[in-house]
């Protein structure tokens, strides 16, 4: 039982180590240059296959092992210099790291689908035999060498099944990787009868010997009953790390030609020749279901429940906590006995146990902080991807890759982030014809942009492209009557209308956006994570998102509002302004919905008593502050008795322990130990709504 | 508070010794004795005013903070629609833990005191009796005798409705699309 769970543990380890390992050999892979890969890269690439490879077997996944497997044999081929790195391998390559991801995202829910791992397989096999180049070396190699068996042995031997003769040529790197061949030849001794020969030991050459290299190559003969299998298993680990050619042991005479014939490569080399060719069609049609099913399990960013940190950031804050005892024990002096002349000592020590903690929270978040490279990661290969499903050239750009931000806001920005750049691709920059003939370079330019300001972190997506048309937008806002025929509106207003719900300007559907649900949605992941998205655009010049987010979902800036003896926090990012209005200011539709002007806008008044059915010290709007409050492009008054201070609040979640309630986002515990409630400025917007009827209609009434 | 204490202490020793016989913990509400698995409790704290959560039945009487946590704190006289009385000496507030949908939930229970901690056989729980739609039948596992007097067993699971804002989680999306 305890053993299926830390089995259970350590294969999510696996899962997730895999997972970096993927996302290693993507990256990689996206920066080789196609015929002159470096090295380092390659080789980086080829460890992350091998150690899924390991990994995999090692869990019993051996689906994905024995795909690994093949990934890692051309892997290998590139990274010896023996096959050039094209660009068909790159890709296919790209497709199996896919695929390999696809089937650990599967092993979370049991079944692993192995259909598409069998066929990127085959077409895996066929590009390993589709160079002469390795399949010749290791047969002009194996050509001198199968030792002419000594007649008399032949004699002896007097079937096929008499066992196999091996020639094993490990790497030189061979015990680097932990494998060592006296292990091995043990084993193949439990087998039957084994006769080793050394070779090679004679031209070493003592001056430039390293102990860590393998230098020595060995011939072997096996007298077993057992199969080939058998054999082969042995030199399992190490079969892509040396050269290996088992062979039967030849019976009288006659056997030796086709023994030779087996591992002869100019026959293979023929055959390989036509399914390559069968292969390529193929490719290409593996090629679009992948491009499709890509977003699904891969880019939607993966949870996972552990993150690593930083040993300077553990450093830092063991350094907080021994602080924060120094304090501990100068505060304890004063428990005893306590005489006014201590005042001052009870002061600073007070003054130092408030900034112990306050650097102690910020270091703890600290802990929970990743750079958004995490999030940008996925982006070269999908703007890679997408520009050429589109036939545009494109440009990526990263800035400000290190900037840090939550763990769970960073998971959650992803999805957002993939529609904003996928939208910018698709409508924002235009095909290369048209580019040259607006007068600009060829290939357009999608800058990916964060930064830190105040207490929010900033994310620009930024395109040179043919900007937002206006007066499209404009005319489909009229059409759906979101916009009155006459009203005249701001550039920035129109812009922005392409984040109301069911907007979409495309004039056709294509697979990638414009199917109508894209930029509200975006808006209202960004608006669930406490943000806000704007867009900024100019006719020909380009188009910039900015979104802008808080830090972390744990902490919030909150201004405390008094409604009788209740207090609620209003979070600081939602309030844009707090006035104090006359009752005659104010004006009445149907003696139920009340509106204020405020400047050029006539705002509901949310009275915050009524709505949560509590008691005001007084429902006179003479009387009160409203709080104007904005919420998904909505704005509205919220009618409170009076502000008090501003702070920071920590969140807890009223769901863990009751349910979630409208119109109320958590809670926070005060500095008296009190529980305060955190108003959900969106969903108080929609309560009122709901009591009040539709806002739209009111509005337009009055005005 | 002398009162929970010295149960607390009770509870202690009795969970020590707990084994497929259930153990209660008993508290009076209104006269009658009521017991809830003892296993269930988490412990008991004296009565302190709770934030109140508008827009929530009448016995929610909002949350309180329990050491950090958030906890929601049920009137069991008002969810049980008997007469209130003034919060005295003796009002304590057991925290239980509820189960809903294979989370554990902590909820607090305002009752007029703490009684007794009884080892129950299974034999010797009875079923409740119907009582047609008059009595909330539904919050009650069963009853026992225990010298002579009637102790009533608590379903606790089904005090509080964690349901609620699904239903209404949807109503804003599409309000939206609507606008």
């Amino acid at each position: 039982m305890s053993l299926d769970v830390n089995m259970a543990e350590i294969a999510q380890l696996f899962i997730e180590e895999s997972l970096e390992g993927l996302d290693i050999m993507e990256s990689g892979l996206l920066n080789l240059d196609l015929g002159a890969a470096d090295p380092e890269t390659m080789n980086a690439i080829f460890r992350a296959a091998h150690s899924i490879k390991g990994g995999g077997a090692t869990f019993g996944f051996m689906e994905i092992s024995e795909f690994a497997h093949h990934v890692e044999t051309l892997l290998d081929e590139m990274r010896q210099g023996e096959r050039p790195v094209t660009r068909e391998g790159v890709d296919l390559l790209l497709q199996s790291v896919d695929c390999i991801r696809e089937m650990i995202g599967c092993l979370a829910s049991g079944e692993v689908d192995t259909a598409r791992a069998k066929e990127l397989e085959s077409q895996l096999e066929a590009m390993l035999k589709q160079n002469p180049g390795s399949a010749a070396e290791g047969g002009s190699a194996a050509a001198p060498a199968p030792e002419q068996p000594d007649p008399a042995e032949s004699g002896r031997a007097e079937e096929i099944g008499l066992g196999w003769t091996i020639r094993f040529r490990p790497g030189r790197g061979i015990f680097r990787s932990c494998n060592d061949p006296l292990r091995m030849f043990r084993a193949l001794e439990s087998l039957g009868e084994l006769e080793v020969r050394v070779v090679g030991a004679d031209d070493l050459d003592f001056e430039d010997l390293d102990p860590e290299e393998c230098r020595l190559g060995w011939d072997l003969e096996l007298r077993t009953s057992s199969d080939r299998e058998a054999v082969e298993e042995v030199f399992a680990w190490v079969a892509d790390e040396c050269e290996l050619d088992i062979d039967p042991i030849p019976g009288p005479a006659g056997d030796v030609p086709a023994a030779v014939e087996n591992d002869a490569s100019p026959e293979t080399e023929e055959p390989a020749a036509a399914p390559q060719s069968e292969a390529a069609p193929a490719r290409v049609e593996a090629r679009a279901p992948a491009a499709r099913s890509a977003p699904k399990p891969g880019a939607s960013g993966q949870e996972t429940g552990s993150i690593r940190v930083n040993i300077d950031k553990v450093d830092a804050l063991i350094n907080l906590v021994g602080e924060l005892v120094i304090t501990q024990s100068m505060l304890s002096r004063y428990n005893g006995d306590f005489d006014f002349t201590q005042i001052q000592g009870l002061r600073e020590g007070l003054t130092q146990l408030s900034r112990n903690t306050r650097e102690l929270q910020e270091s703890v978040m600290a802990i929970r902080m990743l750079p958004i490279s995490f999030a940008f990661s996925r982006f070269p290969r999908l703007v890679r991807d997408t520009g050429n499903a589109l036939g545009k050239n494109v440009e990526l750009r990263l800035v400000g890759e290190n900037t840090e931000l939550d763990k769970t806001v960073l998971e959650k920005i992803g999805d957002p982030l993939v529609h904003l750049v996928r939208n910018s691709l698709d409508h924002g920059l235009e095909t290369p014809e048209e580019r040259l003939a607006a007068g600009k370079p060829e290939t357009g330019v999608l800058e990916l942009n964060a930064y830190h300001e105040g207490g929010n972190i900033v994310i620009e997506v930024i395109d040179d492209g043919a900007g937002i048309n206006k007066e499209k937008v404009l005319a489909k806002a009229r059409e759906r009557g979101l916009v009155g025929p006459d009203e005249q509106l701001s550039d920035d207003r129109i812009n922005n209308l392409i984040f109301m719900a069911g907007f979409s300007t495309a004039d056709e559907v294509s697979d990638l956006s414009g199917r109508g649900v894209g930029m509200d949605v975006v808006r209202r992941n960004i608006a669930d994570l406490g943000g806000h998205v704007s867009v900024k655009s100019e006719s020909g010049v380009g188009s910039t998102f900015t979104i802008r987010l808080p830090l972390t979902l744990a902490i919030l800036d909150g201004q405390l509002v008094r409604v009788g003896k209740e207090s609620y926090i209003v979070s600081l990012v939602s309030i844009v302004e707090t006035i104090q209005v006359c009752a005659d200011k104010v004006n009445q539709i149907a003696g139920e919905s009340e509106l204020f002007k405020l400047r050029d806008e006539y705002l509901p008044i949310v009275r915050l008593h009524e709505l949560f059915g509590i008691e005001a010290d007084s429902t006179r709007i003479d009387d009160g502050l409203l709080v104007v409050v904005e919420a998904n492009g909505q704005r509205v008054g919220v009618f409170v008795d009076d502000l008090q201070e501003q702070q920071q609040v920590v969140i807890k979640s009223l769901e863990a322990n009751y349910r979630q309630m409208q119109g109320i986002s958590g809670a926070t515990i005060l500095g008296d130990g009190t529980v305060a409630l955190i108003l959900d400025v969106p969903g108080l917007i929609q309560l009122y709504f709901d009591r009040h009827g539709n806002p739209q209609h009111s509005a337009v009434a009055v005005a | 508070m002398a009162v929970s204490q010295k149960h607390m202490e009770e509870i202690t020793q009795a969970a020590e010794s707990s084994d497929a016989g259930g153990q209660y913990l008993t508290f009076m509400l209104a006269g009658e004795e009521y017991g809830v698995e003892i296993l269930k409790v988490q412990e008991i704290k004296g009565w302190d005013t709770a934030t109140p959560i508008p827009n929530t039945p009448d016995y929610v009487l909002g949350v309180l903070n329990l050491r950090g946590a958030v906890v929601p704190i049920i009137d069991l006289r008002k969810r049980f629609s008997l007469e209130s009385v003034p919060y005295g000496a003796t009002t304590v507030v057991i925290v239980v833990k509820m189960a809903h949908e294979d989370q554990e939930r902590t909820v607090g229970l305002v009752v007029d005191a703490v009684a007794d901690v009884y080892r129950l056989e299974g034999g010797e729980i009875q079923p409740p009796p119907d009582m047609g739609g008059a009595v909330h039948t539904e919050f009650v596992r069963g009853l026992a005798t225990v010298e002579e007097k009637m102790v009533i067993l608590l379903e606790i699971d089904r005090l509080i409705d964690f349901r609620g804002m699904q239903a209404e989680s949807k109503a804003p999306a599409k309000a939206e699309t609507d606008a």
